[in-house]
């Protein structure tokens, strides 16, 4: 890969590089240095991944805020490509003693002549910003975040008596990382991200025939917003309520259904579905590698026609969204199956030289201590046509899920679970009692072939997403519109 | 990147140094936890090196408290960043959080009389062979493993990779009340996750490890690699089976989570908030007669050549500076103890916390086990199965479809199918399906195999009563 040469005309720092410029007293020279000790033991590429975090959660329980913590990250993590090998070093200390030997211990994955170092960064202007760009946490908006959880708290315990315990958390933080590389690329970003969670207990002496009954529900939201998000449609008392409202629900749930059968799934989170049965055999690593059941699948059909997916980083405010990857590359929108037809995978630095396909801007990792690599941002199908009232009304018997807990997928076999967290049966066309929650199963490159109407009520989640992979965490967001598959496995007892 | 260990008496200034400030800026209590790390991770796919990665990282957290008359409110913060300025905004941060907190008359460190720990030099918890391997030796047993397994049949041509780990660290743990304690942590394993394909180009995988304190307790490479092969190979051809009743055998690594769910359904966090089917269950029956279940911090195992080491979930003190102990939850089907931190226990009414604090950097301390274990029975694995008529040998679940509230249980499984007790064929795309109050009832064997591959282990066993569905 050649070193890009860029002439030195100065250019305004924009606002997310001068926290790292001025606060952390880093420069361009002493970037270009590690980055040149990075390349002492040859390789093609280098990065350098610079991050500082700041963080704060507030939790509130029985009525009492039991927590409040806030804690500070910061450091650098170091990359050395060479052919498909990766070297990598980070330090928690930012001095250039500590960058320069990080540097060196990266540079050990290669063995060849030293590259030239660098002789400039390529400064791109800032991109309209995805989110708002927000300080650190003052002391003022405590007191508001405060107020947030306990207004959730007393909504909860509101909604019913038999809510008999409430949890709830605010938690947020701020996130700046700049990139600089040797191919020339140097971005950065500053990523704001809140959640508000609500947890609940409802318990019922005289439910379940009278055998008595305890149930718990959870709601949440967020994404990378100011405070002022937390207000109207996503206020405390819109997710307390939430939660307490599938408490209340799941008290007389009778038990799900066993077996296979047709599975309606109602619009928002339960696109969790495409994350898990698509969305991570796409991802490109897997397919350079050709340990994906999608390898070698480009093309080819996948999907009922009705499908399309798209993963899409560029959705202002959402939880899945960034201005740039953790490779400094912009983020866009990918279609990853397109009526049907698999049209893509997700791509990092590494994958996209390596098959030479292009970028999508989906390297990201967890943070600083982490090497990047290929990660979904917002993934989520396309309306169709239909009304989702029809979609019921065409089930003589089945399921209709509308809330999920989490899912997990072998990449390798295609075979993914999603676990409901609120569910009903639904006989002769009719959404009828609620059931208790159940594991979904089925096989990636098969289910949605069994998709036979796609409601045109696409919706995102609420913002509570959480991809892990390789032991790494990043936020992401799911939507779907409501959704038929003729025939899945439901994993209930009755 | 291999640090230079800061020497431990400059951790502990800091620590001290830390808790003296957060006391002037107002604090009643204070606990400080400093922490260093280093870790080392090789990949190595087809033969070739794929990452290399080596570094070490430290971080400090503070956790304070306030008094005011019997309740006392509390708050933390944490840093990686050791710089004075850092250290300043840590303490002020802690004691300005903490003031807009609630009073809380169960908030508080330990009493001082109940602080204490273990001989760490006693539990084998450190051994240096770990950090002085070099490099090359560890991409060498990364580059074997996989081998092996690429090795073991032809159909075997893909691998996820061979890999080789280690991790060290260097714990302290200080607080107001008269506190000091520390120990070194030492870990080393490897894997390989080789892929098999089929006849009509399916896909599978599976993996096998070895994992240990001491590099001189790593298993061979070759045998590892082998099982990895095994496992794999054993999964092509999987089916589905249709709905049905069946009695359900877990393979140990799938019984350690069943059985773990007991840690967590007795967690004394849960248990006070009555999130758990094993609330108001104290000295009533929870299981059947043949389960005995056990978490204990202190187990050292013993090893050929006179070597000694700490279990995986051994440690000298807990997360509040409690000594670690053996608590026995579950004694012949009848719970017996929940476990609890300071904080739990005294919600919970109870004289004294059972030393499961679990102390992260930032936060109110959680609850963590010990070394957690299914005592076991005396069936041979080979029996359990060949008893079996018609049933399910689980060797992977996947999902998140375990409810501690109700015990229902969940979850998409894959195995063996059992016909007239041999394991006749692979099955996968099923779910398993009960409430873990019958399950734990309906445990109608345990194995005599009980290994500590992790901190927390269980024997074969089964379950009858389990809905399995598939087609």
């Amino acid at each position: 890969m050649p070193l890009l040469q860029t002439d030195k005309t100065p250019v305004p720092t924009p606002d997310h590089k001068r926290y790292f410029i001025e606060k952390l007293g880093l420069t361009e020279r002493l970037m270009e240095r590690c980055l040149g000790e990075a390349l002492s033991a040859g390789g093609d590429y280098a990065d350098l991944y610079f991050e500082s975090v700041t963080s704060t959660s507030l939790g509130i329980d029985e009525s009492l805020v039991k927590s409040a913590s806030q804690g500070i990250s910061v450091g650098c993590g170091i990359r050395v490509l060479s052919g498909e090998r990766t070297g990598y070093a980070y330090t928690d200390d930012l001095s250039s003693a500590r960058l320069l030997r990080a540097a060196r211990t990266a540079a050990l994955i290669a063995s060849g002549p030293a590259k030239q170092p660098i002789a400039g960064f390529r400064h791109t202007s800032d991109k309209p910003t995805l989110y708002p760009i927000t300080g650190a946490t003052a002391d003022a908006e405590i007191a508001t975040k405060l107020l947030l959880i306990q207004r959730a708290d007393r909504a909860a315990r509101d909604f019913d008596p038999r809510i008999t315990q409430v949890r709830a958390g605010f938690n947020d933080e701020l996130r700046r990382i700049l990139v600089a590389a040797s191919d020339g690329t140097f971005a950065s970003d500053t990523q704001p991200l809140a959640r508000l969670n609500i947890f609940v207990i409802a318990h019922d002496a005289t439910a379940d025939n009278g055998a008595g009954s305890t149930t718990r529900g959870t709601s949440g939201g967020g994404g990378r917003v100011t405070l002022d998000y937390f207000e109207g449609a996503h206020s405390p008392e819109h997710f307390a309520r939430e939660a307490a409202r599938t408490a209340i629900l799941q008290l007389n749930a009778i038990a799900a259904p066993a077996g296979e059968m047709p599975v309606v799934l109602g619009p928002g989170w339960p696109g969790v579905l495409l994350h898990e049965a698509v969305g991570h055999g796409l991802e490109a690593d897997f397919n350079r590698k050709k340990t994906s059941a999608f390898a070698g699948l480009i093309g080819q059909k996948v999907a009922s026609e009705k499908v399309t997916v798209v993963d899409n980083g560029r959705m202002p405010n959402r939880r899945g969204s960034i201005n740039v990857d953790d490779e400094g590359n912009p983020t866009q929108e990918t279609v990853l199956i397109e009526n049907g037809i698999l049209r893509g995978y997700l791509s990092d630095k590494l994958s996209s030289r390596l098959m030479g396909a292009p970028n999508t801007g989906s390297g990201r990792r967890e943070s600083y201590h982490h090497i990047p690599m290929p990660r979904m941002t917002n993934t989520y199908m396309l309306s169709g046509t239909d009304q989702p009232e029809d979609i019921i009304k065409s089930v003589q018997r089945g399921l209709y899920a509308v809330n999920f807990g989490g899912g997990q997928v072998d990449i390798t076999n295609g075979k993914f679970v999603f676990s409901a967290s609120e569910a009903y049966l639904i006989e002769d066309g009719r959404v009828t009692q609620p059931v208790k929650g159940a594991t979904l199963i089925g096989s990636g490159p098969e289910a949605l072939k069994f998709v036979s109407m796609v409601g045109n009520d696409l919706a995102l989640d609420e913002g509570i997403g959480t991809c892990g992979k390789n032991g790494q965490s990043v936020p992401v967001g799911v939507g779907m519109p409501t959704t038929k598959l003729d025939r899945m496995t439901v994993g209930g007892t009755g | 990147m291999p640090t230079k260990t800061a020497a431990a008496a400059d951790l502990q200034q800091l620590a001290s140094d830390v808790l003296a400030r957060a006391l002037r800026a107002g604090a009643t209590d204070a606990e400080a936890v400093v922490y260093e790390g280093d870790e080392f991770s090789t990949l190595v796919r087809l033969g070739q090196v794929e990452t290399l990665k080596e570094s070490g990282s430290r971080a400090v957290g503070l956790r304070v408290f306030i008094a005011s008359g019997k309740a006392q409110r509390t708050a933390s913060t944490s840093s990686s960043d050791f710089s004075r300025e850092s250290i300043d905004r840590l303490v002020e941060g802690a004691v300005t959080l903490a003031r807009i907190t609630s009073e809380d008359p169960f908030a508080g460190l330990p009493e001082a009389s109940d602080f204490g720990q273990h001989d760490a030099a006693a539990q084998h918890l450190y051994f240096d062979d770990v950090n002085q391997q070099p490099p090359a030796d560890r991409i060498r047993i990364a580059r074997e493993v996989e081998a092996a397994a690429m090795a073991f049949d032809t159909r075997i041509q893909n691998s996820g990779g061979g890999d080789f780990d280690t991790a060290s660290s260097h714990k302290i743990l200080m607080n107001s009340r008269g506190f000091t304690g520390e120990f070194r942590r030492s870990y080393c394993g490897f894997s390989a996750q080789p892929i098999a394909h089929d006849t009509d180009g399916k896909m599978q995988r599976d993996y096998w490890y070895s994992a240990a304190r001491s590099t001189r307790l790593l298993e061979d490479p070759v045998a590892i690699g082998q099982e990895a092969a095994r496992r794999t190979l054993q999964r092509l051809g999987a089916r589905q089976v249709r709905t049905q009743q069946a009695p359900v055998v877990f393979s140990p690594e799938i019984a350690r989570s069943i059985v773990g769910n007991i840690f967590d359904a007795a967690n004394g966090d849960a248990i006070y908030r009555h999130a758990s089917f094993f609330a108001g269950m104290l000295g009533e029956r929870v299981a059947g007669e043949n389960v005995t279940v056990i978490d204990d911090g202190t187990m050292v195992f013993d090893h050929k050549g006179n070597l000694k080491t700490g279990g995986f979930g051994t440690a000298p003190f807990d997360g509040e500076g409690l000594p670690t102990r053996r608590t026995v939850l579950i004694e012949h089907g009848i719970l017996r103890s929940y476990v609890t931190n300071t904080y739990t226990a005294r919600k919970l009414g109870l004289a004294r916390s059972t030393g499961n604090a679990a102390r992260s950097l930032a936060g109110n301390p959680g609850i963590g086990a010990g070394n957690f274990f299914l005592q076991p029975g005396t069936q041979p694995p080979e029996q359990i199965i060949a008893d079996v008529k018609s049933g399910l040998y689980v060797t992977e679940t996947m999902g998140f479809g375990v409810n501690l509230v109700t015990g229902d249980y969940s979850q998409g499984a894959s195995g063996m199918w059992i016909e007239n007790g041999e394991l006749a064929y692979p099955v996968e795309e099923i779910t398993i399906a009960g409430n873990l109050k019958d399950m734990y009832r309906n445990i109608s064997a345990i194995g005599n195999d009980l290994v500590f591959r992790t901190a927390s282990a269980a024997p074969t066993l089964r379950i009858d009563g389990m809905t399995i569905a598939g087609s």
